[in-house]
């Protein structure tokens, strides 16, 4: 495996490279650049060398890469509903099966799933890989892991898509290791490289403060899991036709079981499938302020976010934070309230659409990131915005 | 009971600066931190020591040298041990290799109740190695744990946070959890815990201690790659919208009915 290589010739020292590396990889000693070991090989200070003197090192004989195709979406669904995050999926796997002339497959768990199945070839699917069976109703890590590890390794698809919601991130991780392979997380940019074949995935890194593009050239299939929202729902079309696939259960000595699946009063906090987040953060003073901006979310149709300063002194409750040590989150419309937008909170909203910013001190790092700014009284703008929204 | 705890050392976002020429980030004497959900990670497992009245908190990193600092702050919090996994040969792992080294380290860490993750860590981001070391250690895992409910009989029960609500997971003893900021108030560290951390020995296992195969570690056994970083366009131009309370009402109001 190749590293990166330093060209002493050519190398001025100037140290350019070494502020451009994201990780703190490259020092300079004795006016030459060094490249130390916690190196990830980005490439980052290949492109800020002026005098090409850095290089990727030739990379060993590859090992072939397995023979597969298709383009797979896991079809994740809770309480017999697709997650909406599926039909962006399928529409994402629809463009790139053509950039690679491939079929889309949907992988389905669940029961009583039929229905939702023509509905996944309405959607793009060529083939949905079905296992309807009482026992895959709920969602289960080491059910689920098994079905579709064992499904991967009979049917070797190329591409293998999922949803960066809680199940997704808990199944792909285990998935990906069980077949030996490699994952992206979140990404929010996938294309495939008309060149090389293979498929780029970016996702953002250090909060989004950097953009990563992430290829896995030699294992298969190439798994990634995707950020809610940010592709376009794939169309329906009633008339599509597909094939289902019925697949067996697997045989599993469980180990772990769901006892119970609770839904939370408050519709108010699901984030993650937001189109509309009004959060609230120290600006907001209080409870009292939370119940304004709820006014506000209520008459825009949207959800209650906020800054972990709000849910740190206790005026709203984790499940509404958005940030770094939060949520992220990337709706259609981002209104923060009295948000002065610390790194941490703009981690988790700037891949918003459109982000509204209303706040008294008109430094305050979130207008930097806002398309839209007020600067003013929370308690004056809020309830004025409400009776113009009625 | 052995309760591992899985840490990694990350720089601390809160002095990571943007650099608005080159567009790039500014590390320069940014410290590193434990990765803050790691700091929930360490509390549980001492609270788990803790009331069950037994029991040893191990913890462990993987990373290079420097990493120590981390896992002595560990110990001034109250874990009994620590130990740093480094090579050169563990560098530039992605979260497939991460968890396979990881893996390696906690089986020679000897016999273990419970290994428990940060739900992520802040610079990656992926919330991967969790689940995948679970399946390397062939444990049953949750992710997002919000509450340890119970701890008996060989048994857990935990609260996992979901996009709507939360679940009730029971798992079988060894298994392995991720958990969220919403779990406890980490602790902060004792003056008698620093001393004992200062003086404490910290053993680094290398790619010659551990059972591991050198072509799946670090680079080498990294099925991702990395090709491109670059810098998100920012563009953006705030537009400000001016005049009484009830003015910017209007306005907004007007802009806000042309998106929804």
């Amino acid at each position: 495996m190749g590293g990166i290589k330093v060209d002493l010739d050519l190398c001025t020292g100037c140290s350019v490279c070494a502020d451009h590396c994201p990780f703190g990889a490259i020092e300079v000693k004795d006016d030459k650049a060094v490249i130390t070991d916690i190196c990830t090989i980005c490439g980052a200070c290949i492109d800020s060398c002026s005098f090409g003197a850095l290089s990727r090192e030739a990379e060993e004989a590859a090992s072939p890469v397995p023979d597969s195709s298709g383009v797979w979406v896991f079809a994740e669904q809770i309480g017999g509903a697709i997650a909406p995050v599926v039909y962006e999926l399928l529409g994402e796997a629809r463009k790139l099966a053509e950039s690679t002339g491939s079929e889309v497959g949907a992988v389905l768990f669940g029961s009583s799933m039929q229905d939702a199945a023509n509905d996944l070839i309405a959607h793009g699917a060529d083939r949905v890989y079905l296992l309807d069976d009482a026992n895959f109703a709920d969602y289960h890590d080491e059910l689920y892991a098994a079905a579709l590890a064992d499904l991967i390794q009979e049917e070797k698809p190329e591409i293998m898509l999922l949803g960066a919601t809680t199940i997704g991130r808990s199944l792909a991780p285990r998935v990906a290791a069980r077949v030996g392979t490699g994952l992206t997380a979140d990404c929010t940019g996938l294309a495939v490289n008309p060149e090389t074949g293979l498929l780029e995935q970016t996702r953002p890194a250090f909060g989004g403060n950097i953009m990563a593009t992430i290829i896995c050239p030699r294992h298969r299939p190439q798994m990634a899991t995707v950020r809610p929202k940010v592709f376009q729902a794939a169309p329906k079309d009633p008339a599509r036709k597909g094939e289902i696939v019925n697949l067996k259960s697997p045989e599993v000595a469980l180990r772990s079981r769901l006892l119970e699946r609770v839904r939370e009063q408050a519709e108010n906090v699901n984030l993650d499938e937001a189109d509309i987040i009004v959060a609230g953060g120290r600006g907001l003073a209080d409870e009292k302020g939370f119940k304004l901006l709820s006014e506000l979310a209520e008459a825009l149709g949207g959800a209650v976010g906020a800054s972990r300063a709000a849910v740190d002194a206790g005026w709203i409750s984790y499940p509404h934070q958005v940030g770094q040590t939060g949520k992220t989150v990337s709706p259609k419309l981002y209104i923060a309230c009295g948000i002065s937008g610390a790194i941490q909170h703009l981690a988790g909203m700037q891949s918003a659409e459109t982000i509204v910013a209303i706040n008294k001190n008109p430094d305050a790092p979130i207008f930097q990131v806002a398309h839209y700014g007020i600067v003013g009284d929370v308690f004056e703008v809020i309830p004025a915005l409400i009776r113009e929204l009625k | 009971m052995q309760i591992i705890v899985c840490l990694k050392q990350v720089p601390d976002t809160t002095e990571v600066r943007i650099n608005p020429e080159t567009n790039t980030l500014m590390r320069e004497g940014v410290a590193s931190v434990i990765n803050p959900f790691d700091m929930y990670a360490i509390e549980e497992a001492l609270r788990i020591k803790e009331s069950l009245g037994e029991g040893e908190v191990t913890v462990l990193s993987m990373g290079p040298p420097q990493a120590e600092a981390s896992l002595r702050e560990a110990l001034s919090m109250g874990a009994d041990k620590a130990v740093l996994l480094s090579d050169r040969a563990f560098a530039g792992a992605d979260s497939l290799a991460t968890a396979y080294t990881l893996a390696a380290g906690v089986a020679k860490l000897g016999e273990f109740g419970l290994v428990i993750c940060g739900k992520q860590a802040i610079d990656g981001d992926t919330a991967q190695v969790g689940p995948s070391l679970a399946e390397q250690l062939d444990v049953p895992h949750a992710t997002y744990v919000r509450k340890v409910q119970s701890l008996e009989d060989n048994k857990i029960v935990v609260e996992r946070m979901t996009e709507d609500g939360y679940e009730v997971i029971e798992l079988a003893l060894p298994a392995l959890i991720t958990v969220l900021k919403d779990i406890n108030q980490p602790r902060l560290p004792s003056l008698k815990g620093k001393m004992r951390a200062k003086k404490a020995e910290i053993p680094v296992w290398g790619k010659e201690d551990l059972d591991v195969d050198e072509k799946l570690c670090g680079l080498a056994g990294s099925p991702t790659q990395v090709v491109k970083i670059f810098t998100p366009e920012r563009t953006r131009e705030c537009r400000l919208i001016e005049g009484s309370a009830e003015e910017q009402a209007k306005v907004l109001a007007s802009e806000l009915k042309k998106i929804i």
